[in-house]
């Protein structure tokens, strides 16, 4: 059995959310991956931002493809359907889904190999779809759960367990999103949880696709010497440029936004992300300069993280679509079947 | 053979000259006098520029499928000349451009060869070489109606009614018509021998071709999600959805859509976005041809194992890797019957005619949501893209959708532990819960190994209840599929099995097989998997004859996997050539086998 249910184990003083839950009510079962695992690192961050949004977990949707990555979505938030569906087709998943219950938060988590090998299309065409949707990339630079091949993400150079060098060009899912006119692009760090927290409540709150491409280096495979991938290699390598500080609309914003270090970004739902810029007048909405900015760390074998574009004004899936403000799967019958006597009078076309 | 309100006729054109308006406004007119009318439209993978023709069969019978010879050709493309004069009967008749000489090979005894120079005709009347070569098209029209005495009152109202928004195209298409039609009375003796008279036959009935029906089908269902890559010769079913979705559900004061129309970036994605909706409770499907269907196959699995509805329309066609992308066939009977990998078996429904497909949206959907399963809806080129003559649709406004076990928030409220694949009832289906209705609904979807609560299983035992659930289900839906339809005469000896668009030729064969002694009894398989009447009908034939539009004999293969009715007691009668069947394919096969067996 690899599905292991948590003890429930009750602890008196934790803190409550909105809801009356304490952020143990949005773990789920035992984690089986490797101990030390980027990707527990993760889902840990996942189910800190939704305690903290007060994410009513049955009105939210785990969704996931196949993968060491896509297992986690069994590990937090066990009163959520989840859906581990096929290798890197979560996302048309998702976007049936979406089109099917718009109003259901959808979390999406994905690895490099479901979601820059075989499922590259699909990532892709979700992103130009707009599917609203929060999509993490645990991207470790490896196949995990086949045992340690390069994955799409691997670096030029970067060599695997057994000491063999990678030679082909990687996938960088934050340029390729940039390129593609994702409208919510960044990059984080598993072992960053102060950062990382902020970033995947921003992207809950994204109207539209929220790509989040988190390093969580495969402490099995790819956390040794020569792997770019490595917690040591990330660590030291690590360039912050755009700290989130997300706030939502139920609690009052109290920082100074006069401070000329943080810039606020209005979400569609009315909250609002602040940034710390830590470079000098990097703008977070100018997708130019974020693409001049991650290649720039690309050559300095630097790794950008943080919040590095997002645009807000951008039309999602139904947008687009112009679908009903309602839910399709709440509109009655009724409304869907013409009837009879519509159909008469569409026969006379027919004679 | 021929003669009145019994005939039939072919236009030779060149793809992307405009031939296809003239032609339905051929089928038109003679179906608005009352005259049973088929028309098959057999076109090229290509935009412009190769040979292409439409076959018109009018028959006062009521006979549907497509004819066996013809009276009457227009040969407008000189690169078809040959094969076009060889295909006319003897004493049959050719319409030919004769604005230039005559070629050579036009030249055959024993047909009577009409020229009429449409050529210069229009380069006389009309201004411009589009006008000219559309128009052209017009003029042919003008000729049959004098040589078949079309109704001219009725094409100049069909004329109007399509034009009366565009004066000047009015104008000019009337001048077409006539310039045709008083060429062919002044210089031919029309009407010809066989040609039209006003019938009462068609009152109750419509024109249209099966894509249309079934995107309109999918409409009254309560279909909101439609999936899709665009594939000959589907294409135009999500066309049709999308229009009648327009007409019928968009809300008029804010302009948005009760429909979510996704054109998917390719097939996998499409059945992955149907899947997803159908998880989520929508009624969802997507329409493709057999290269969709096999790129869908690893998705088909997944909605079988992890039980969640989907409707699949697979409008086939022919052959094997691109193939023949613009000719029919029935040739994914056992892919679709047994799609994806390991252990799965599905729900398929065999249309035999657009109206089918409009009836079968709610079958279909009904068995997908019940059976928590997918559902292939079976059509082909033949119905999929060509107009048939069909009654008029009708609705029952007292139809209510099946949902299927289906647990809302006050059937959860009192659930402690919802397992997802618990069979309570014995019939093999699980209750399932929808997300975002109440926490105690929650489940994880897992293509991987799960138990009957729907856990992580690598356990044996596990495993199998699973599975062998899924196995009664299956045996269950086989007891709810829509049954054969039989067709019986008394003091039949041979029996005939078909499916599909085979059905008109086959009504038709039974009927000539009758005049030459052969007294057939007729089951046409309207699903799969086999109700039991299948082998009772096998077993009380001492001959039986499957008819079916591929090489293998995929349909007496399906019938000999699952009822187990030995395979040599099943004659086949195969035609995968690609064009609509013929009753002369049937009649000749069957009438061979007799000829051969010595009595």
């Amino acid at each position: 059995m690899t599905s292991i249910a948590k003890p429930p184990v009750r602890h008196p003083g934790l803190q409550r959310n909105a809801l009356g839950y304490t952020v143990r009510d949005y773990e789920g079962a035992m984690s089986t991956l490797c101990a030390g695992c980027g990707h527990d690192s993760v889902t840990a961050a996942l189910v800190q931002s939704f305690w903290e949004l007060s994410l009513p977990p049955h009105r939210a949707a785990k969704m996931s493809g196949i993968g060491c990555s896509s297992k986690t979505t069994a590990y937090f938030m066990k009163q959520s359907h989840g859906f581990n569906s096929v290798h890197g087709r979560m996302p048309s998943v998702t976007s049936g889904a979406s089109a099917a219950n718009r109003d259901l938060t959808y979390i999406g988590i994905s690895g490099d190999g479901d979601s820059l090998s075989i499922g590259l299309g699909q990532l892709s065409h979700a992103i130009r779809r707009n599917v609203r949707m929060l999509y993490v990339i645990d991207n470790n630079g490896v196949y995990g759960l086949t045992k340690g091949q390069f994955s799409a993400s691997a670096d030029i150079g970067s060599t695997s367990k057994k000491g063999e060098a990678n030679m082909q060009q990687p996938i960088d899912p934050v340029l390729l999103a940039l390129t593609l006119g994702a409208t919510f692009v960044a990059r984080s760090f598993s072992g960053d949880k102060a950062q990382l927290v902020p970033i995947l409540k921003a992207g809950l709150s994204h109207n539209g696709l929220a790509l989040i491409d988190v390093i969580s280096p495969c402490v099995t495979f790819n956390d040794h010497e020569g792997s770019t991938k490595s917690y040591k290699f990330t660590r030291e390598h690590e360039v912050e440029i755009s700290a989130a500080d997300f706030v939502p609309l139920r609690r009052e914003i109290t920082a100074p936004e006069t401070n000329d270090d943080v810039s606020v970004v209005a979400m569609h739902d009315g909250s609002t992300v602040r940034f710390r810029k830590t470079a000098d007048s990097y703008d977070p909405t100018n997708r130019e300069q974020a693409y001049a900015h991650v290649r720039a760390c690309q050559l300095r074998h630097e790794v950008a993280t943080g919040l590095l574009f997002i645009d807000e004004s951008g039309h999602d899936m139904h947008a687009m679509a112009r679908t009903v403000a309602q839910p399709l799967v709440e509109l009655p019958f009724a409304d869907l079947c013409p009837g009879n006597a519509a159909l008469q009078t569409l026969m006379q076309q027919y004679r | 053979m021929s003669g009145i309100n019994d005939f039939a006729f072919k236009m030779a054109t060149v793809n992307g000259t405009g031939s296809a308006s003239a032609n339905s406004l051929l089928m038109q007119a003679i179906f608005r006098m009352g005259i049973p009318v088929t028309g098959k439209n057999i076109f090229p993978s290509n935009i412009q520029g190769l040979p292409t023709f439409y076959e018109v069969r009018v028959s006062k019978d009521g006979y549907t499928a497509r004819p066996e010879h013809v009276d009457l050709v227009v040969a407008l493309n000189p690169s078809t000349y040959a094969k076009d004069v060889a295909t006319v009967r003897p004493g049959g008749y050719l319409v030919y451009d004769s604005s230039w000489p005559l070629e050579s090979e036009l030249e055959r005894a024993g047909i009577t060869i009409l020229g009429i120079p449409f050529g210069r005709m229009c380069v006389d009347a009309f201004v411009g070489d589009r006008d000219r070569t559309l128009l052209r098209n017009i003029v042919y029209a003008g000729a049959l109606a004098a040589l078949l005495e079309i109704d001219m009152d009725l094409i100049g109202q069909m004329l109007h009614e399509k034009f009366s928004k565009k004066k000047k195209l009015l104008e000019a298409n009337h001048t077409a018509i006539k310039l045709g039609y008083d060429y062919a009375k002044q210089h031919f003796a029309c009407p010809l021998p066989f040609h039209l008279e006003k019938m009462d036959a068609t009152g109750d009935s419509i024109l249209i071709d099966g894509n249309t029906a079934a995107g309109l089908g999918a409409v009254y269902a309560g279909a909101t999600v439609g999936a899709w890559y665009p594939i000959t010769p589907s294409t135009s079913l999500m066309e049709a959805f999308r229009g009648f979705c327009e007409r019928f559900r968009v809300e008029p004061e804010t302009g948005l859509h009760k429909y979510c129309i996704i054109q998917a970036e390719d097939e996998l994605a499409a059945a992955g976005i149907v899947i997803g909706a159908g998880w989520a409770g929508a009624r969802a499907f997507t329409n493709t041809s057999g290269p969709g269907i096999s790129l869908m196959q690893e998705f088909i699995g997944l909605a079988y194992y992890t039980e969640i509805p989907a409707v699949f329309y697979d409008v086939q066609r022919t052959g094997p890797a691109t193939g023949m992308p613009t000719r029919t066939q029935q040739c994914d009977l056992m892919s679709l019957a047994y799609a994806s990998h390991g252990d799965t078996k599905h729900i398929v429904l065999f249309p035999c005619s657009p109206e089918e497909c409009f009836y079968i949206g709610t079958t279909a959907f009904d068995l997908a949501e019940r059976f928590q399963t997918p559902v292939f809806v079976a059509s082909d080129l033949d119905i999929g893209m060509n107009d048939w003559m069909c009654k008029r649709l009708v609705w029952d406004d007292g139809y209510q959708p099946d949902r299927g076990k289906v647990l809302d928030a006050e059937a959860l409220e009192q659930v402690k532990k919802f397992s997802r694949y618990l069979d309570v009832d014995g019939d093999g289906i699980a209750a399932r819960t929808l997300p975002g209705v109440h926490p105690n609904g929650a489940y994880f979807v897992r293509g991987s190994g799960h138990d009957k609560h729907g856990a992580y299983t690598e356990d044996s035992d596990a495993y199998q209840e699973v599975v062998d659930r899924l196995a009664r289900k299956f045996a269950t839906a086989a007891t709810v599929v829509p049954a054969p339809e039989f067709h019986r005469q008394p003091h039949a000896d041979v029996g005939i099995v078909s499916l599909g668009s085979c059905h008109a030729a086959v009504l038709e064969a039974i009927d000539r097989l009758r005049e030459q002694g052969i007294v057939a009894d007729y089951m046409r398989i309207k699903a799969f998997p086999f109700n039991s009447s299948v082998r009772e009908f096998i077993d009380t034939h001492d001959a039986v004859f499957v008819v079916e539009q591929n090489r293998d004999a995929q349909l007496r293969s399906l019938i000999a996997i699952e009822t187990g009715v030995p395979r040599d007691h099943m004659i086949p009668v195969l035609d995968y050539g690609g064009m609509p069947l013929t009753a002369k394919v049937v009649v000749t096969a069957i009438a061979n086998h007799f000829a051969q067996v010595p009595a």
